[in-house]
């Protein structure tokens, strides 16, 4: 009886998202996937929590949109719940079989002295009628946003069995004032939605490219707040900051090697623009390439044995792949008269990179198998690719009608996420591996 | 293939301009040798600057310091634009940088910080890359008429520091720059 009607509803929603999300190419494509997502996504409900809130929306709305998010789920909405338990002696999970569910979440939050909050809550099988965690986490009065993405971090992976890394910070840097002189930068470090951002610098001068390291705990940046650049590495938790580059021209573009114990950046101090390698603790430096024109942009494969690179070498930007160990560079892109700022995929198949054809630039995917390129943003100035923690998700700065925005898109289909930063100017985000 | 010619002219001219005021004094990274250059400069300060006046087709000769802020001297002209995706000073260009590079060559003592910016399109640190060629391509054009690497400093800020804050060809026209600051200005 209920086939049809909500197979229709899918399709409309399908068509509604398509039309929303502004992509006009492989329309088709795009709206079957979506479906496909949507009908192969696992029923769960998600309780709205008992006990005071410490946001403006209660936890369970965070936690559903999470994990909604990943396009794995399927949260109940929660006005056609029959019911709405806080404790786990309230739960009856007929009635929740009755509506299709296959999971429960339910918990509570509750003062714990001080401005100390707890967070309990307990997740259930519904079709096999058993309980599948039940758990406790404090947290203070301001990180009730950060404790939902834990919480459906830990559901996600309960069920099915792998890290999505719900939980990961955003890094960004912000730009308020409109004259020159006014100008003020800001490193900021935000959660997936781009809500409750701490600042972790502060500048009158441009700070540009964070990279976070391997294990999430520190930032690589650059940093112009001595009127020439600068490469820090900031430990987050204390906010300590090391200078590890500031040569004489360009210091730029960090980015960490796989095992934490290198940075890559580009330094000009001996000519044009080269890739170098450092290692952190002992700050020796290791030039990787050396030729005519600009070398920049590198990051390292998951493996830790090549790195991609931005070169000019051919005339116009593109992207190059060299040994670590260093050697001749091989060209990989051969499509589109821009392509720069490669970025490997955590599982090393493919490549996120700026791809610019006729004045337009999109971000597009490389796939290092076939060497094929599949744009996935709608341009005309988008840059600065990263990957979500799980390569699921690819996020990226934009210019739509001169408002800057970063958005987080699906890679396999699906509609793009605008994160809800506040203010003006939002660009250069990265994506911390880890939470 | 004109902008080329007028290039490659200033270029020449310019080396010509440099074989003449270098000769004899030699130039080494060591830094008596770099202070021996700057004292030999200032003797001849004059008949260098004649010299170079002498070649540059315009009959003036170097102004003095406070021609720097007078609005008629080419001196007050501080910005030097660029096409997209290029670090090639165009002709229209080369004259204030020639005139800039003349007063600077008649007073060691000064020294200028070249910024080099980028418009807003690509990559960032691409652009800070293209930014830092585009201040290179000036300095090389100053040094070859016989400024001293000491008196010019280069930073790039890429797209960091648009000039306008438009998201068109008009707004990017202007933030594709070299801007020429004088220390203690």
């Amino acid at each position: 009886m209920s086939v049809f009607p909500h197979s229709a509803l899918l399709i409309r929603a399908a068509l509604l998202l398509w039309l929303l999300s502004g992509f006009r190419s492989a329309s088709a494509e795009l709206v079957g996937e979506i479906k496909k997502g949507v009908l192969g996504a696992i029923p769960i409900a998600v309780v709205p929590f008992g006990g005071a809130q410490q946001s403006a929306e209660n936890i369970a709305e965070i936690i559903a949109r999470d994990l909604e998010r990943t396009g794995r789920f399927r949260p109940l909405p929660a006005s056609e719940m029959l019911d709405q338990p806080t404790l786990p002696n309230q739960v009856r999970l007929q009635s929740w079989q009755v509506l299709g569910q296959e999971y429960l979440l339910i918990g509570r939050t509750q003062p714990a002295g001080g401005s100390q909050f707890v967070a309990e809550f307990s997740l259930f099988d519904v079709v096999r009628g058993s309980s599948l965690l039940d758990f406790r986490i404090p947290f203070g009065a301001r990180e009730q946003r950060r404790t939902a993405h834990r919480i459906a971090d830990m559901v996600y992976q309960k069920i099915l069995g792998e890290a999505a890394g719900l939980a990961a910070p955003v890094a960004f840097v912000t730009m308020t004032g409109r004259l020159p002189k006014d100008r003020r930068y800001a490193l900021q470090v935000a959660d997936a939605e781009g809500l409750e951002p701490e600042t972790i610098l502060s500048s009158k001068e441009p700070i540009m490219s964070p990279a976070w390291s391997p294990d999430g705990k520190r930032i690589a940046y650059v940093s112009f707040e001595n009127k020439t650049s600068a490469i820090f590495v900031q430990t987050l938790a204390d906010g300590s900051r090391v200078k590890v580059a500031d040569n004489r021209g360009i210091n730029g573009a960090p980015a960490w090697s796989p095992d934490g114990r290198q940075l890559a950046l580009t330094l000009s101090k001996d000519g044009d623009p080269d890739v170098y390698l450092l290692e952190i603790a002992s700050r020796s430096l290791r030039r990787l390439t050396d030729h005519r024109g600009i070398d920049t942009e590198p990051h390292w494969s998951p493996d830790g044995r090549s790195i991609v690179f931005t070169s000019n070498r051919g005339g116009r930007p593109q992207l190059y792949l060299v040994s670590a160990a260093g050697g001749e560079a091989q060209r990989l892109t051969f499509q589109g008269d821009y392509n720069a700022r490669g970025v490997f995929s955590p599982d090393g198949a493919s490549i996120a990179m700026v791809h610019g054809v006729g004045g337009s630039y999109r971000i597009a995917l490389l796939d290092l198998a076939s060497r094929s390129v599949r744009v996935i943003s709608s341009g005309p100035l988008d840059e600065s690719p990263g990957f979500s923690p799980d390569g699921k998700r690819v996020l990226f700065s934009a210019r739509n009608a001169g408002v800057a925005q970063l958005i987080a898109v699906p890679i396999n289909g699906g509609p793009p996420e605008i994160l809800k930063v506040v203010g003006s100017e939002v660009r250069q985000p990265a994506w911390s591996p880890k939470d | 293939m004109k902008r080329m010619t007028a290039v490659l002219m200033a270029l020449i001219m310019a080396w010509v301009a440099q074989g003449c005021s270098s000769t004899g004094t030699g130039k080494t990274a060591d830094s008596a040798a770099a202070t021996g250059h700057a004292y030999g400069r200032a003797a001849d300060e004059g008949p260098e600057v004649g010299r170079y006046g002498g070649r540059s087709s315009r009959g003036a000769g170097v102004p003095g310091t406070r021609d720097l802020n007078d609005p008629s001297s080419p001196l007050s002209r501080r910005v030097i634009y660029f096409d997209y995706d290029s670090f090639d000073v165009m002709p229209d260009y080369v004259s204030v940088v020639t005139a800039h590079a003349g007063y600077l060559a008649a007073h060691p003592s000064r020294a200028v910080t070249l910024e080099g910016h980028a418009d807003e399109r690509g990559s960032s640190e691409y652009n800070i890359a293209l930014g830092e060629q585009r201040a290179r391509a000036v300095a090389k054009l100053m040094t070859l008429q016989g400024v001293s690497d000491d008196q010019i400093q280069i930073v790039s800020y890429g797209e960091e520091k648009p000039a306008a804050g438009g998201h068109d060809e008009a707004s990017w026209q202007q933030n594709r720059r070299v801007e020429i600051h004088y220390a203690g200005e």
